[in-house]
């Protein structure tokens, strides 16, 4: 159902909501779309005009810093203008409810929201409720989903590891309050990985588990073997206030990343962390710092990967579907920068 | 004083275990007789029934009409007409209106507003404590007197075991039902979606089986030790099935019901992120409604409720944990039980017994039966009347339905209540 919605008549991405329901053809042509992006960043030129004349807005009721900075850079790397609206400290805390602030937005003709929420479900909402030439973007909806971190992550992996079907991920950490966790493991068995492995405590699986794809272990040091792909998730604080778990030594000697526990994993296993990273809580230092941590690459890989995905919604590449977009790059010189 | 005679029907009456052709004559607002034809009987009025089936009006044991505090979302006006056009004749009211049904005066309030709108048959719940607030007694005898058919305390928990005790131990007292809706405060965790696959993919915070279970176990051995009358409502999942089906064969005075949409949507129809589907309590599994189904059949559950809460378009809107729990269920009551029998879930008997002889029977009333000398409450229908949900049907204020622009078949024709006729086709 989301998956419909997401895509145009001609099957083409119009809303990035979730992962559910995209096909492996269109996962894949992200990808590639974002290799043609991702060199750009170490130009002296770093913009293409593809959406020229587009206004996007950043609509965060949520805070954050990573993702709204790389939404933002990626947005004005296409030559797009770009709004910033922390509803948090805004409209909504006046009493304004969400669609009338989206009422109002539109009224402003916006082409793109960006959207950061709370609640499961809102940018699905939005997407639903909004005039029909807008695109949605989800970046990040309570519980359930964060799709472009779980894109630019299959982006770093594939860079690394490029053949999927041989690999055997591990997910560590709070997967039931994780948007992130979700939309990775849709990712990656839509792109066909050997194995999706989650390692928790009970408390912090959801029921079910096992019916969204994955393989279940509570104990990191059998969790890790033969694994590829370690990735971490960060763990709130005030899961130990609502008594899901005793305190935070306790959980980083059960499930935290050190450098010993990595040796379990294959030796040429990389380290992820969608980030902000508690150092010492879920990873420690020497891992997160360490030759096989990839995560600076992930954020830098944020960039070109949500460019990907806000030029095709907004359907300004010159591609035809599965072809390799190498020409983007040159678009800035024939777009006359 | 208008004489009635509702002519050539099939009359279904499960109380007096009646199913036969034939007409129903009515006087005073009372049933003269059920017969073939009464000689001499000067009707003011006929109503043609044939082909149509003639039953006791129906008795709705769970519905919320809004008004006073909630009128954006209904009114009396607009929920009694939508109450009669779906053959209901008698409402118990939960007490979580505002104000809160926990004084006298607000308990003839809402009849007098009732009456007022023209429907005479309402029953106020009182609230088991004080404001709802699960800590002090309500004045639950004053409650009583002043038309409570019963206490409960809504959705609201009672705070402690101990309070709930002394609040079924006073109800007894005063030989008053106890209509509880099983669900534990703290497992249930603000949650909006039953903990299965469905809220797991959506990540939705969602209300464990073991919410509902638990505390239905702890009023059964409460109601064990207090002696009170229970009424269990709305109850959703396989487990709780179980243990009413235990406990009465242990001898406990206690009788359950389920709402309609219980008995047809699971966690599986729920849209990803429909709010029409957001409900409390949640859409469960195939399993437990498939249980439902049955304990109805087996008469474990004694009734179907509509569990009517109609909401504006605004409580909809929005992302869906935001969203108000509730459907605005009494005009697809009729068509939704009708379609339980054409999937052989259950009798035809079965299902107007669920909503007419049964009901009465928890509220000892003298309703829900076509009983010569018991006051006319009949609901004629058209079993095979095809209507679609649409704003040209639809009476009541809350157009939260599932089934908006569904075409549904079975509908009501006639609606009397007392001797008078409340809505007519």
């Amino acid at each position: 159902m989301i998956g419909n919605m997401q895509l145009n008549d001609e099957g083409k991405l119009k809303h990035f909501l979730s992962i559910e329901g995209l096909d492996k053809c269109l996962l894949t042509e992200i990808l590639d779309t974002a290799e043609s992006f991702a060199g750009m960043s170490a130009q002296q030129v770093k913009k293409v005009p593809l959406l020229r004349g587009k206004t996007i807005v950043n609509l965060f009721f949520e805070n954050s810093t990573r993702t709204r900075t790389t939404f933002e850079l990626a947005a004005t790397r296409l030559s797009a203008d770009v709004i910033n609206m922390n509803i948090a400290t805004s409209a909504t805390s006046k009493g304004e409810s969400l669609l009338d602030t989206i009422r109002n937005l539109e009224a402003m003709f916006v082409d793109m929201f960006v959207v950061r929420h709370a609640l499961s479900g809102a940018a699905h909402f939005i997407a639903q409720q909004t005039a029909s030439h807008i695109s949605v973007i989800n970046a990040g909806d309570g519980q359930h989903a964060h799709p472009t971190q779980a894109m630019l992550d299959m982006f770093t992996i594939r860079q690394l590891k490029p053949n999927f079907s041989n690999l055997r991920v591990a997910i560590i950490g709070d997967i039931l309050h994780s948007r992130v966790a979700r939309s990775e493991i849709q990712a990656l068995n839509t792109l066909g990985v050997a194995e999706v492995r989650v390692i928790a405590p009970k408390t912090l699986l959801p029921a079910h588990v096992e019916s969204l794809g994955v393989s279940v272990s509570h104990n990191l040091n059998e969790g890790l073997k033969d694994i590829d792909v370690v990735m971490m998730l960060r763990l709130q604080k005030e899961r130990m206030t609502s008594a899901l778990l005793p305190s935070e030594s306790e959980y980083f000697k059960c499930f935290g990343l050190t450098e010993e526990k990595l040796k379990i994993a294959k030796p040429d296993a990389i380290v992820m962390h969608p980030g902000p990273i508690n150092r010492g809580v879920e990873i420690d230092s020497k891992v997160a710092d360490g030759p096989q941590s990839v995560i600076l690459k992930q954020v830098s890989n944020g960039i070109a990967v949500r460019m990907a995905i806000m030029a095709m919604a907004m359907q300004t590449l010159p591609s035809s579907p599965g072809r390799p977009v190498t020409q983007a790059p040159s678009l800035a010189i024939t777009g006359g920068l | 004083m208008t004489r009635i005679c509702i002519a050539k029907g099939r009359i279904i009456d499960p109380a007096n275990d009646m199913d036969r052709v034939g007409s129903i004559y009515i006087e005073n607002g009372k049933i003269v007789s059920v017969t073939d034809e009464q000689a001499g009987f000067k009707a003011d009025k006929v109503i043609d029934a044939s082909d149509q089936i003639v039953c006791p009006g129906f008795i709705d044991l769970s519905t919320r009409l809004r008004d006073m505090g909630h009128s954006r979302k209904a009114t009396f006006k607009s929920e009694v007409i939508a109450a009669a056009s779906a053959g209901v004749t008698t409402l118990c009211l939960q007490p979580d209106t505002v104000p809160v049904i926990d004084t006298p005066a607000v308990a003839e309030l809402i009849k007098d507003l009732a009456q007022i709108a023209g429907y005479r048959q309402i029953y106020p719940i009182g609230a088991l404590t004080h404001k709802l607030d699960g800590v002090e007694l309500s004045s639950m005898l004053s409650l009583k007197n002043a038309g409570c058919i019963a206490v409960g305390n809504a959705n609201q928990p009672v705070k402690n075991l101990l309070i709930l005790r002394r609040a079924m131990e006073y109800a007894a007292s005063h030989d008053l039902l106890l209509m509880f809706r099983p669900n534990d405060f703290w497992l249930s965790n603000n949650g909006c979606a039953h903990e299965g696959v469905v809220a797991t993919r959506y990540g939705l915070p969602s209300i464990p089986e073991a919410a509902e279970t638990i505390a239905l176990a702890q009023c059964l051995e409460l109601a064990e030790l207090t002696g009170c009358r229970v009424h269990f409502g709305q109850l959703s999942s396989k487990r709780s099935v179980i243990q009413i089906h235990q406990a009465k064969k242990y001898g406990l005075r206690v009788s359950a019901d389920v709402a309609i949409h219980q008995l047809h949507l699971t966690e599986n129809d729920m849209q990803p992120f429909d709010s029409a589907y957001h409900v409390l309590p949640p859409l469960r599994t195939e399993a437990d409604k498939q249980y439902l189904r049955q304990g109805l059949a087996e008469g474990t559950l004694n009734s179907i409720c509509s569990d009517h809460q109609p909401h504006d378009l605004d409580a909809k809107l929005g992302a869906f944990p935001e969203t108000e729990p509730g459907i605005s269920a009494l005009e697809t009551l009729l068509p939704l039980m009708l379609r339980l029998v054409k999937q052989h879930a259950i009798t035809l008997e079965q299902g107007i017994g669920c909503l007419s002889a049964n009901p009465a029977r928890v509220l000892r009333l003298e309703s829900g039966a076509l009983t010569p000398g018991f006051a006319a409450d009949v609901c004629i229908f058209d079993p095979e009347l095809d209507w679609q949900v649409n704003a040209e049907n639809w009476k009541s204020q809350g157009v939260n339905t599932p089934f908006w622009g569904h075409t549904l078949k079975g509908r009501v024709t006639h609606t009397l209540q007392a001797g008078q006729i409340i809505y007519s086709l």
